[in-house]
């Protein structure tokens, strides 16, 4: 494997990461919001307040570092997406301000606001969608070069029906994968109440989503042919993978039964849906400007970027242990035996 | 001008890290504190302390909200705003921007786990462990942020042939001649900052004790308050002060120009005098008349090279275009004037601990620590201000000018109005929510609930 390879693997685990812990953030942020507006939210908000409370600055940095991360690999990437993003951009780091200042001053503050709550549940879909829209752009036709410099074509994107479908895509599975985790996470609270709740979300969001990712395949075809052949020529079996973990994850949650297992399969499904997408992708990363192969930074840098990042893991990965240890795997804390403990 | 995209990214940036750096410096320093009020509660035996830790860290996560949001944006915003500056960053100083998102990483996950621990374990001491990692990791994402900007002051590590890039050595670049006395200055001046901050609650708390209505146990808890951050903070005022002397030795001998326009100093000479304050008038020669200033003979030379014989480089070595702005003189006299305001306060203060007529809780004692504690961030923020315009025309030292390293996007001045709502949004709401937070919970009746439980110290919420 050659370093540019390495890197640009290390930075899309990263972000399948933050894929998975945001839009369980997200996903909770919208469910708690609509749980508050239905009266119901004393089913279910303790216990989404008791898994987010000790986790959402993590989430956030996973984010971070994908973008420090990349610059840092393929510094190309600042330059064109740099110049080119400057307002979409823009207005993801507003809402991910107003989200993540508002998350703390209604849990860390004083009384819950139920504006605080819906501005935490609105952000939780519109980042996600608008995030979103840098997948379409990634595949060429939105951003030119020309002599004046680099150029975003954005009422192009906003006019364009692929572009919609893969935001539709990304909010419908913030829901689902949330839903999915909830789901586990309240079975193993053994709060029956909260759990009769939320697999009907599960079962519900787990529809559009299949749909939506089969407009989104498909939709490639028109939209980057490019895209679309490298997937058939030999990289479809990953989404057959996807597919399968997909329905072996419904399949469980419609028995009623290996909740824990089926958001490990939630977790598979994404996980080959978004490699074998990332992989077909390569070498580029802007279709055709920036690939891999020629953007990669000077090797002493990437050399040096790799150390810190092994090094890093050691760091963290015991840190990151603890954490789930004391939060997410300790029956008492999730069953809400422990107090909180808070400061 | 509003079409300007270099003087609005410039103005965006000015403005995201203006605010972010009060949250940032408390960051740094506040989490020290926490741990030496966690500490000395468990030592002393003595619940005082650790309220007071617990109300610190319960204050203290909701900045570190807001700083982590602020933080997010101006990473993104660098690339954004500065795509050419970043291509170049990314090759040569892309190393230290890593690590520090490692570091902040870290201490996230443990912040996590110590808000949320306090009584989980049996020891007391294992807590306050968990609190170590905290400050640690605050300090190295200051540390590692740190060495971008010493970078940007004195890019190395690197070779330019034929106009590219070659032989980075990302070591040598993060170890820039600039980081030492860069690093050592901001975790100084956070320190003490983020300890006259927490000193000016206290103080303020204490002043209105008559109209609260204080009971005894409270001021007792708020001197005692007093007690641990002042001396912090005379610690810091010192080391913050011998790190600028060192500061002023390494501008004479790698930003010459800097040291020059801060200290209005035109034409090289040796003993040359310091100049405090006054205004500039021009003597009808292209050049200017320093008025009304303070001038101390030999000042500068001492200050930028420890001798009163040393020769000082002036402005008139450098070309007109390449020269920072001179406005940069009141940003430096005024951060120095108020470091030294704070060292004589917290002095006078520890010293009323051994000279009974100076008492340390009299009114105007308290007064001067109450408008420390803003006056303290005002310095962080013209030392930031200082640091930047007098780098300027530079965005990397006598590399890449700041004009040639900005975005060309025509819609910089529509995000900067966006940025500067939610900024003052987010402000004003802070300040809301923490005053609010401390309001309904007073000092009094927590210490109250603590006793009732015996030994057990902290004050449930749940």
């Amino acid at each position: 494997m050659q370093i540019q390879e390495l890197g640009i693997a290390v930075l899309w685990t990263f972000l399948y990461g933050y894929l998975i812990v945001a839009s369980i953030d997200f996903g909770a942020g919208f469910f708690a919001f609509y749980s508050r507006y239905t009266k119901r939210d004393h089913l279910v908000n303790r216990l989404v307040k008791r898994y987010l409370s000790p986790t959402w600055e993590v989430t956030n940095v996973f984010f971070v570092f994908f973008f420090v991360g990349i610059v840092g690999f393929f510094p190309d990437t600042a330059y064109y997406y740099g110049t080119a993003l400057l307002v979409p951009a823009s207005v993801v780091l507003i809402l991910l301000a107003i989200r993540g200042s508002f998350y703390a001053f209604a849990n860390y503050g004083s009384k819950e606001s139920t504006l605080y709550m819906f501005l935490y549940g609105a952000t939780g879909l519109l980042i996600p969608a608008s995030m979103s829209t840098v997948l379409t752009v990634s595949q060429g036709g939105f951003i030119t070069e020309t002599e004046n410099g680099v150029f975003f074509d954005g009422a192009k994107l906003f006019t364009n029906f692929y572009s919609w479908t893969v935001v539709i895509l990304a909010i419908v599975s913030v829901l689902y994968i949330s839903a999915m985790f909830l789901l586990f996470y309240a079975d193993k609270a053994r709060d029956q109440n909260a759990v009769e709740l939320v697999r009907k979300w599960a079962l519900f969001w787990s529809v559009p989503t299949i749909i939506a990712s089969g407009l989104v395949f498909f939709g490639l075809k028109s939209q980057a042919a490019w895209h679309y052949e490298s997937i058939l020529g030999g990289n479809w079996w990953w989404f057959a993978m996807s597919f399968l973990f997909f329905v072996i994850a419904v399949s469980f949650v419609y028995m009623k039964r290996n909740y824990g297992i089926a958001f490990l399969m939630v977790m598979g499904q994404f996980f080959m849906a978004w490699f074998g997408y990332g992989y077909s992708h390569l070498p580029y990363i802007l279709y055709p400007y920036i690939d891999i192969n020629g953007s990669v930074v000077n090797e002493s840098m990437a050399v040096a970027l790799v150390i810190v990042f092994i090094l890093g893991l050691l760091l963290l990965v015991p840190a990151l242990y603890l954490l789930l240890r004391l939060f997410l795997f300790d029956n008492d804390y999730v069953r809400g035996k422990r107090s909180s403990g808070k400061a | 001008m509003f079409q300007d995209p270099v003087l609005m990214s410039r103005a965006l940036t000015a403005l995201t890290l203006g605010f972010h750096v009060i949250f940032a410096t408390l960051g740094v320093g506040v989490p020290l504190l926490i741990l030496l009020a966690e500490f000395l509660g468990i030592r002393k035996k003595d619940p005082k302390y650790t309220l007071m830790a617990r109300r610190w860290s319960r204050g203290y996560v909701v900045t570190v909200a807001v700083g982590v949001v602020t933080g997010t944006a101006i990473g993104l915003q660098l690339s954004l705003l500065w795509p050419n500056l970043m291509r170049v960053a990314g090759q040569t100083i892309a190393l230290p921007l890593f690590m520090e998102t490692f570091a902040f990483f870290f201490e996230a996950i443990f912040l996590g786990i110590y808000l949320y621990t306090w009584d989980r374990f049996k020891n007391p001491w294992h807590h306050m462990l968990l609190g170590i990692p905290v400050a640690v990791g605050a300090l190295f994402s200051g540390f590692f942020i740190t060495t971008v900007n010493s970078f940007m002051n004195q890019p190395v590590g690197f070779d330019i042939v034929d106009g590219r890039l070659a032989n980075v050595s990302p070591l040598e670049a993060m170890f820039s001649p600039a980081m030492p006395t860069k690093m050592a200055h901001v975790l100084t001046s956070a320190i003490l900052t983020s300890a006259f901050i927490l000193a000016a609650i206290a103080a303020v708390q204490l002043l209105r004790q008559r109209r609260n209505q204080l009971d005894k146990m409270s001021i007792e808890y708020h001197k005692k308050g007093l007690r641990l951050t002042m001396t912090v903070a005379l610690i810091f005022a010192i080391a913050t002060a011998l790190v600028g002397d060192f500061s002023g030795k390494y501008l004479a001998q790698y930003q010459p120009d800097k040291l020059a326009a801060a200290e209005w100093h035109f034409e090289t000479s040796s003993e040359a005098e310091l100049i405090l304050g006054g205004w500039l008038e021009d003597d009808g020669q292209g050049g200017y008349e320093v008025r009304g200033a303070l001038k101390i003979p030999y000042a500068l030379s001492i200050l930028a090279g420890g001798v009163p014989n040393y020769e000082v480089t002036g402005l008139n070595e450098f070309a007109k275009e390449d020269q920072p702005p001179l406005f940069v003189h009141y940003l430096f006299d005024a951060m120095v004037g108020i470091g030294m305001l704070l060292a004589l306060i917290s002095f006078l203060f520890v010293l009323g601990r051994y000279i009974k007529r100076l008492n340390q809780f009299s009114k105007p004692m308290l007064f001067a620590i109450a408008a420390g504690g803003p006056l303290a961030m005002a310095a962080i923020e013209f030392g930031w201000f200082f640091a930047e315009f007098g780098r300027q025309p530079w965005a990397l030292y006598e590399l890449m000018r700041t004009s040639e390293a900005a975005t060309t996007s025509a819609n910089v001045g529509w995000m900067l109005v966006a940025f500067a709502i939610l900024y003052a949004v987010l402000g004003t709401v802070t300040v809301v929510v923490l005053s609010r937070l401390f309001k309904e919970n007073p000092v009094g009746k927590e210490l109250k609930q603590s006793e009732h439980r015996g030994e057990a110290m902290f004050a449930d919420e749940v």
